[in-house]
């Protein structure tokens, strides 16, 4: 049996939950003070999802950099491959806000999107 | 680089052309930020149409630009933005409003008479006549001079948002090995960022026994990537003479001084700062506007109007806000009580306060009787926003936004009117970091004879 610790972010109180897993069966839930912690370490214990935003260098823009986004939740331990699959990319300008800058990143099937506009350099 | 086009807008009103070469405009809007754009939204929407937005930028947006990150705009709009989506939201309404701006352009002074002195490179001086000012200038992080660090001052010590900038901007990199000092929400952030690009961020240390950022931000950005959080602590020494080369950390007793025997070598390249948040009110004080030591912002009436009559203030001007959806929220208040004042002092024709039950729409009365009844923050609450209410200007339902001064668990919001308690909320926790709010209603006011005093108090079980 294993024990697993983490801290809920479903409001400041921060509830220490501990779920007891046996086999990534959960088994129980402890330390919660309301179902929302139940429900937090149980998706977090199981299949623990983030969005990641990072930057893409832009040739020829107004910004050297654009910011983007994983267009959905992507699964916590592909992060560093998301980050990894941005590192080598180079886009021209323009960008538009929630243009498509890669499509299916690291096999996670989400498409990472620039989330503001870019202007092509005068001059 | 950046390239400084100055696209402003072009102004061609009226009142352009006034002979001495002031401009005039009902509303002018410092700053171009969420704040600013809110305001403005909200003071055309409710029927102002010469309105102006001075922002000191190369573009509108303010800080949200270089948060790259999520979690913006979960009760404004219902879903989760970054902070560049979330200000392209404001700037499109800004634009669909036709509402006009000038980039590029410094604010210098504010006389009482709201007289706007800026300057920009393309308009030169600028003087503008406004019937009212909506302050919303932002704030900025409190620097290394002000937190008495000792050691020398090599480069690699910069502010969390300064590295902000450096990588979500710029696309540079300030350093490779890093230690944070502070937990407020723009450390936090970096120290994900700074990581995900590479960096080893070794500790966030923080002086306080309880972390200033919020509880998502803990876990999402440092548990996440196994970056620890030593609470009680702060940097004591600073090694380095041309770049920095390593901090040393110690554990601090209840009074904040160090702990003899904790000290802590860490080498690093990078000390990012992130203790707390300045508001920028250098314009406000020139005006003359009465100052709250508690927040470093105004102090603001029901309307947010400060004690200049027609100036208002919102957003991390007035208090730094942890959530941009009630910086907005708290502007579009602002920029609807401005058009009011703007509406009253232009009809002169005072419409009568609103009907009890109706969203008042009319123009703001006068405080009829001068009771500007003060709200009084004590026992455990640092201030509140607003400072004073009005009953005849209020509107049905008024949001109070406050900050506690310590952690509180199981503890109660109390509110009195005079001496009775017309409010006893328990919550489960209230800390620092997490503004909280309460709603007063117009006709519980109105119901007590003889309102002296509204009192906010924390009390226990």
């Amino acid at each position: 049996m294993e024990k697993r610790s983490l801290t809920c972010i479903g409001c400041p109180l921060g509830c220490t939950v501990t779920v007891e897993l046996n086999n990534r069966e959960i088994l129980n839930v402890t330390g919660n003070t309301c179902k929302r912690g139940d429900d937090y370490a149980r998706k977090e214990v199981t299949r623990p999802m983030r969005t990641v935003t990072s930057t893409v260098r832009v040739m020829n823009g107004v910004l050297p950099v654009v910011s983007v986004k994983t267009e959905a939740d992507i699964p916590k331990e592909k992060i560093m491959d998301i980050m990894q699959s941005l590192r080598d990319l180079n886009v021209p300008a323009p960008v538009h806000i929630g243009d498509m800058i890669l499509e299916n990143a690291a096999d996670t099937g989400v498409n990472i999107v620039a989330t503001k506009s870019v202007a092509v350099k005068i001059g | 680089m950046n390239s400084y086009n100055a696209d402003t807008m072009h102004i061609n009103t009226a009142q352009d052309a006034a002979a001495d070469g002031i401009q005039f405009y009902d509303i002018v809007i410092i700053g171009g930020g969420p704040a600013g754009l809110a305001a403005a939204v909200s003071a055309r929407k409710n029927g102002i149409e010469n309105i102006l937005i001075l922002e000191r930028d190369n573009k509108l947006g303010g800080i949200l630009n270089q948060c790259i990150h999520n979690g913006f705009g979960l009760h404004t709009f219902r879903e989760e933005l970054t902070g560049p989506e979330y200000a392209d939201r404001f700037i499109r309404q800004a634009a669909a409003l036709k509402i006009p701006h000038k980039l590029n352009t410094m604010v210098l002074d504010i006389s009482k008479e709201k007289l706007i002195t800026a300057v920009n490179s393309t308009d030169g001086l600028l003087q503008i006549k406004a019937n009212a000012v909506i302050l919303a200038m932002g704030c900025r992080e409190r620097a290394r001079g002000a937190l008495n660090i000792p050691g020398s001052r090599p480069a690699g010590i910069y502010s969390a948002g300064t590295a902000q900038y450096l990588v979500n901007m710029e696309g540079y990199m300030p350093g490779r090995e890093v230690v944070i000092l502070g937990s407020g929400d723009i450390g936090l952030i970096m120290a994900r960022r700074m990581t995900l690009e590479g960096a080893n961020v070794k500790v966030v240390a923080e002086l306080m026994p309880y972390s200033g950022g919020l509880k998502r931000n803990i876990v999402q950005c440092l548990d996440d990537y196994g970056i620890p959080l030593k609470l009680s602590h702060t940097v004591i020494a600073i090694r380095g003479k041309k770049r920095l080369e390593g901090v040393t950390l110690a554990q601090v007793d209840e009074n904040g001084k160090p702990i003899p025997g904790t000290e802590e070598d860490y080498s690093c390249d990078t000390l990012l700062l992130s203790c707390g948040l300045i508001p920028e009110n250098e314009l406000s004080r020139g005006i003359g506007t009465e100052m709250d030591p508690v927040t470093g912002g105004p102090c603001v009436n029901e309307s947010l109007e400060t004690s200049i009559p027609g100036v208002f203030a919102c957003g991390n001007v007035l208090h730094v806000h942890d959530l941009v959806d009630y910086v907005s929220e708290e502007a579009a208040a602002a920029g609807k009580n401005a058009a009011s004042y703007v509406r009253q002092a232009d009809g002169g024709a005072d419409t009568a306060p609103a009907e009890k039950f109706e969203s008042g729409d009319g123009a703001t009365p006068s405080c009829k009787d001068q009771s500007e009844i003060p709200l009084i923050s004590t026992g455990g609450v640092r201030y509140t926003v607003p400072k004073t209410v009005c009953i005849d200007r209020m509107e049905d339902l008024l949001t109070v936004r406050f900050r506690v001064g310590a952690v509180y668990k199981n503890s109660f919001i109390s509110v009195y009117l005079n001496d009775e308690q017309i409010l006893h909320r328990k919550k489960p926790i209230m800390a620092p970091g997490e503004m909280e709010q309460i709603i007063l209603q117009k006709t519980q006011l109105e119901a007590v004879k003889n309102l002296k005093t509204i009192t906010i108090r924390i009390t226990d079980c």
